[in-house]
This record gives structure tokens, C-alpha cells and sequence, in this order.
């Protein structure tokens, strides 16, 4: 039931949220209507690192604990995390395209999630190829843990990576602070999408948890 | 502890030793990377120029493709005539095997390395004298990540049905940041510059490696299991 009543309220906010994008929030001057792919784009990359530290917490606790749940939320994080991340690189490859004139840059940004993806998509391969859950949960817990502890280092790496061979953004200078309208969309929006990942997530620990007893 | 070091010592001298009489990594990874010398030249052309600009991404390249081959194969021996029992079996800190495997996969890689970057100098008429006591720093710290992520992942997918294929999906994008670092210093230490202008990169590399170790050291025993 509670979960049923998750699953509307992430709807209504993802109602709430396109509405607020399209009809509440002012046209951006400089980029013009481009700008409103920000209320996905931002909100998917929040959700993907929510995800991931989930990813982090279930890996450390299955390891420690050696009980199944943690193992399940880490799974159920993943999955989704990779398809925000997903949604992520996309919503910035469209907005890319009419800003910088190319689908795709080597930003320091693109780039780090990009490699992020992969990442984690590498995790949800390794751990479709292991038959026998404590051994599945172990293998992925020790690659999700490193995953985390990685994601400083490769956001670094890619940053100076960057600093160092292209030293003039395109942006220019940082943004003047944002206008109420759109902190309040962009709000709306992270609400909603966190909201959906709870869904998703109470979801699949669900059937996760199904297919376990199904095994047995 | 100095019970911790000479049971890592054991796992490298027994692999050294194995290593030694059968000589099965070695012999193949330096015909691999004469091979790999061949693939990049047929690659870039006859042109110097570019070559030279080349050079770091090239040598890393090289590093991480034998790598891809070495660490791979370190959990594999273990499979065989049920090592991999006695692994488990042995007393102690499991780390202390994951830190001997380690060891013995940056010795080897020492090795491969100083043929590649011997054969590139022989090759493309380059001279690396001058600039070997940073080159080899920049090499021991990238080497050293690269071998703690590519040891533990090893022992995960040597397991695995498919770990040909899910070794290097694995290792690849979770050794970006060593290879942008790496390269980055190498490229400094080549053109001659002093070590204080690539400090930033040898921090992160630093950063990275002793992440790599402390996340591997800690899991080991969960991986070993099996």
C-alpha cells in the first residue's frame, strides 16, 4: 500500500514538474527555451549519485552482514542509477547539440559521467553472469565498493584532465544566482524524480526478493 | 605482522618460481608487445612527428593492453590442480595473498614495461636517458594502480564463464583516472620539464593507488571465497 502511494505521488510530482518546466518557469534569456532540459537533466544526475551511494551503502552491508536485503537494495539502485545516468548524458547530448553545436564534447562533466555509466553498467554485467547469489552478491559488492571510492578520483582526473588541455569554457563564467522560478521548478522536478527512484526502487527489491523465493 | 609479510612473500616467490620454470606469461606478453609496436606504427604512419606527440597515450596503451592479458591471467593458474583451494585454505589474512599476487603482477609488468619502452626507443630512435628517473616514478605509481584494481577484478571474473570478456568491461573505465593521470605525467616527464610541474598528477596517482589497495585489501577475503 505504501508503496502504491509512493508510485502516484512520483506521478503527480512528474505531472507537477512538466507542468512547472513548460508553464511555470521563464524563458531562459541567453539559451531560450534549451535551458528547460536542465529540469531533467539535473534531477536525473541527483538521483543517479543517490543511487550510487545506495549502491555503496548495500555492497558495504551485504559484505558485513552477509544478508540478502542489502544485496537486493544494491541491485535495485543500480539499475535505475544507470538508466538516470543514462537519461543524464542523453538530456545533456540534446542540450548540447544546439549550445556547443556538437552532440558530444569531451567536457569534464560528460566525460566523468560517461564514465560513470560504464562503470556500473560493467557491474550490472557481472552481475548477470553469476548464477549463485552469495557469490553474485560478493563479486558485485567488491566492484560496487570500488565503484564508489572511484568516483572522486575519476571526477579529478577528468577535471584537471580537462583544466589542463582546453582551458576556456564554452559556459564562460559561473551563472549569476539562479531566479526563483526556476530554483523552484528545478525543485519540483528533483522531488519528483527522487521520488520515482524510491518507487522504482521499493519496486524492484520487490521482485528481487520474488524471484529469490522462486529459486528456492 | 612479520608473519603478514612472509605470507605474501610466499605467494610472489611461488609464482616467481612457476613463473621462472614455465615462463608462459612472460615469453608471450613481450612477443605481444613487440606485436603492439608493429600495430601502432601501421597505425600512425611513417611520420615522426606524430609519433612523438603520440608517445605517452602509445606507451599507456601498450601498458594497459598487457596488462588487460597479465592481471587477467593471475587468478587463473590458481584454478588449476585446485590452487585455488589451497588459497582459501591457507592460514592468516587473506589480504596478505591479495598483496603477494599484487606484487608479483607489478614485477611482471616492471618487466614488460622495460622491454616496451625499449623497443619503442630502439624502434623510433628514442632516448629516454635522460628522462628515466621520473619516467620510471610516473611508471611505478601508474603501474602499481592499475595493478590493484586489475589483481582484484582478476580474482572476481577468473571464476566467471565469460571473463575474457568481462575482465577488460570491468577493468577499463575503473582505471580511467590512472590512465588520464599517467599519461598526463608522462607527457611532462617527456618533454624534459621538471617532476614539480606533473605534482598534481602524481598526487591523484598516489590518491588512487593507495584507494585501490586499502578497497582491496579490505574485500579480498570476500572475493577469494569463490
Amino acid at each position: 500500500m505504501a508503496v502504491r502511494i509512493l508510485g502516484w505521488l512520483a506521478m503527480l510530482g512528474l505531472v507537477a514538474g512538466l507542468v512547472a518546466a513548460f508553464g511555470y518557469a521563464p524563458r531562459e534569456v541567453v539559451q531560450g527555451n534549451v535551458q528547460r532540459i536542465m529540469y531533467l537533466h539535473v534531477p536525473a544526475v541527483l538521483t543517479a549519485y543517490l543511487a550510487f551511494a545506495l549502491v555503496f551503502i548495500g555492497s558495504v552491508g551485504y559484505l558485513l552482514t552477509r544478508r540478502a536485503g542489502w544485496d537486493r537494495l544494491a541491485l535495485a539502485a543500480a539499475e535505475p542509477g544507470v538508466i538516470f545516468t543514462g537519461i543524464t548524458i542523453a538530456s545533456g547530448s540534446i542540450w548540447g547539440k544546439p549550445t556547443w553545436g556538437a552532440w558530444w564534447t569531451w567536457d569534464a562533466r560528460l566525460t566523468s559521467t560517461a564514465v560513470l555509466f560504464l562503470v556500473y553498467l560493467g557491474y550490472l554485467l557481472l552481475r548477470g553472469m553469476i548464477d549463485e547469489p552469495d557469490r553474485r552478491a560478493r563479486a558485485a559488492a567488491v566492484v560496487g565498493i570500488l565503484g564508489a571510492a572511484n568516483i572522486p578520483i575519476v571526477h579529478f582526473s577528468v577535471k584537471w584532465w580537462r583544466a589542463l588541455h582546453q582551458p576556456a569554457t564554452i559556459l564562460g563564467p559561473e551563472p549569476s544566482p539562479i531566479a526563483a522560478p526556476i530554483a523552484l521548478t528545478l525543485f519540483v522536478n528533483w522531488l519528483a524524480f527522487t521520488l520515482l527512484f524510491l518507487y522504482l526502487l521499493a519496486k524492484r527489491t520487490e521482485i528481487a526478493r520474488l524471484e529469490e523465493q522462486h529459486a528456492e | 605482522m612479520s608473519g603478514y609479510v612472509r605470507r605474501a612473500w610466499i605467494v610472489v616467490w611461488k609464482d616467481v618460481l612457476s613463473e621462472r620454470r614455465s615462463k608462459e606469461s612472460l615469453n608471450a606478453l613481450v612477443f605481444f608487445s613487440l606485436l603492439l609496436l608493429f600495430v601502432f606504427q601501421f597505425a600512425l604512419g611513417p611520420e615522426r612527428a606524430r609519433v612523438e606527440t603520440a608517445l605517452p597515450g602509445l606507451l599507456w596503451l601498450g601498458f594497459i593492453l598487457a596488462g588487460l592479458l597479465a592481471f587477467g591471467r593471475t587468478f587463473l593458474v590458481e584454478r588449476e590442480n585446485d590452487c585455488w583451494e589451497g588459497l582459501v585454505l591457507a592460514p592468516g589474512d587473506k589480504s596478505a595473498i591479495y598483496l603477494g599476487k599484487l606484487a608479483g603482477n607489478v614485477l611482471l609488468m616492471a618487466v614488460v614495461e622495460a622491454v616496451l619502452v625499449s623497443l619503442f626507443a630502439l624502434f623510433f630512435t628514442l632516448d629516454f636517458t635522460s628522462v628515466l628517473p621520473g619516467l620510471m616514478l610516473v611508471l611505478a605509481l601508474g603501474t602499481l594502480g592499475l595493478a590493484a584494481v586489475g589483481t582484484l577484478f582478476g580474482a572476481i571474473t577468473a571464476q566467471l564463464r565469460a571473463r575474457e570478456l568481462l575482465f577488460p568491461v570491468l577493468l577499463l573505465p575503473a582505471a580511467v583516472p590512472v590512465l588520464l593521470a599517467a599519461v598526463s605525467a608522462t607527457q611532462t616527464v617527456l618533454l624534459g620539464e621538471p617532476l614539480g610541474e606533473a605534482a598534481a598528477w602524481l598526487k591523484l596517482l598516489a590518491a588512487a593507488d593507495l584507494v585501490y589497495l586499502v578497497v582491496g585489501v579490505l574485500t579480498f577475503e570476500f572475493v577469494l571465497e569463490g
